[in-house]
């Protein structure tokens, strides 16, 4: 039942992030909507990922709010509104199509298909000698996961460091000269 | 409002109340996060988090103080030197996996530190990336 | 079955927002809704009722843990969110300093 309400909230806390003009606010209800999701998390029974969840979330709001602060909000006003929506309701309604095919053949809520990692769990400890399953799954049995996290976020590193340089070494000598 | 943290921001850190709360909490969020990577496989938490907690302490000072106080501290070569060492070590641990019989040796701890240096810095280098691209045009 | 179906209409709003709106900043935030819908999704999907969380206690009788699959899974997805994110709020910043707009359709002109 808390699930319920959990997600009543996020989905409210979205429509505001979506509805309103003020980006500051928005940014404010998108982080209402993350931290939601931390609390659903937490009565998931995955205590890691609420941890992970919670940093993320300020730390998104931090570079959104630095990110859009300074800038003045251009009024946007909308052209071609009619095919806009109608376009947008026809992606919606296919996905929902679809989502009503695939709906049946889900596990139910509550009983999970274990097939691979009821594996895990009978002989993690022993094999890997860490408590904590989700960090002995991503470290030691699916290990090359956590190698191409590392690898994203070495690339968005070095992606932010080249789109924001100020000026190409052509333009500088240019100056010089 | 807008108006207000533009000129907070122009003269350098913000006012004397949010200096002194962070000259004291600074130390604890930092202690916080090196506890959260060296506990990952005993309890949750783990190398990402850990390492996101130790990059907003970094973000933390350099709002509070500006950007010249914490740069003069750890410079921007170095962060980077940093963050491409903790990837190597990483890559290593990673590959050691096919060389070696991996039952016998326990790693994951290591890669806990590694990952979470290298998540520091490169969270750390990414919002000076930002904060430098934003600030340089006025 | 009907936290399947909330669960979607997140992802719908978020939906709605990527393709309806024209600032880029409302952009991002339509992605954030998307992955917190599909973060949510792939956890639900683990979950075991009456489960306890998958960390080994000293002194445990009951071994009915939660699927600890997907949490690694999600894991993994959330720093990819948080990458992404940082990547177009990069390139967000770098649009208005080069054009002085967020407007997505004024966009057009190329400027060197």
């Amino acid at each position: 039942m808390e699930l319920h309400l959990i997600l009543i909230f996020m989905i409210c806390a979205s429509i505001v992030a979506v509805r309103t003009k003020d980006l500051i606010s928005s940014v404010i209800a998108l982080s209402a909507a993350g931290l939601g999701l931390c609390l659903a998390f937490l009565i998931l029974k995955a205590p890691n990922l609420a941890m992970t969840q919670l940093v993320v979330e300020i730390l998104c709001v931090i570079v959104l709010i630095r990110g859009t602060i300074n800038k003045d909000l251009p009024l946007v006003k909308d052209g071609r509104w009619l095919f806009n929506t109608v376009s947008t309701l026809v992606f919606i309604a296919l996905f929902l199509t679809l989502i009503f095919l695939v709906l049946k053949e889900l596990p139910r809520f509550g009983e999970p298909l274990m097939r691979v990692s009821g594996e895990y769990i009978a002989n993690g400890f022993k094999k890997t000698g860490s408590a904590n399953l989700v960090s002995a799954i991503t470290l030691r049995f699916r290990g090359y996961d956590a190698l191409g996290e590392v690898a994203i976020l070495f690339a968005a590193a070095i992606g932010v460091l080249a789109i924001t340089r100020r000026k190409g070494r052509l333009h500088d000598s240019n100056d010089k000269k | 409002m807008t108006q207000m943290i533009k000129n907070k921001t122009k003269e350098q850190g913000m006012t004397l109340i949010v200096k002194t709360v962070t000259r004291l909490v600074i130390n604890v969020v930092f202690l916080y996060g090196i506890y959260i990577v060296l506990q990952s496989h005993t309890s949750p938490g783990g190398g990402f988090a850990g390492g996101v907690i130790i990059a907003l302490s970094f973000i933390l000072l350099m709002l509070a103080f500006g950007k010249d106080a914490v740069l003069k501290k750890l410079n921007r070569s170095k962060a980077i030197f940093i963050m491409s060492l903790a990837a190597v070590i990483f890559l290593f641990i990673s590959i050691m996996g096919f060389i070696t019989d991996q039952h016998r040796i326990e790693t994951i701890p290591f890669s806990d530190i590694a990952g979470a240096f290298m998540v520091g810095m490169g969270l750390f280098v990414i919002f000076w990336a930002l904060i430098r691209s934003t600030e340089g045009k006025e | 079955m009907s936290l399947y179906f909330l669960c979607f209409i997140l992802f719908c709003v978020g939906l709605y927002c990527l393709l309806r709106k024209r600032n880029i900043i409302k952009i991002i935030i339509g992605l954030g809704i998307i992955e917190y819908s599909v973060n949510m999704f792939l956890i639900l999907i683990g979950y075991r009722t009456n489960g306890r969380a998958p960390i080994f206690a000293r002194n445990q009788e009951i071994s009915n843990m939660v699927d600890p699959l997907p949490q690694a899974l999600c894991l993994t997805t959330i720093v990819i969110g948080l990458s992404i994110t940082l990547l177009v709020v990069g390139l967000a910043v770098r649009i208005y300093e080069k054009y002085g707009t967020f407007d997505i359709t004024k966009i057009r002109r190329l400027k060197g």
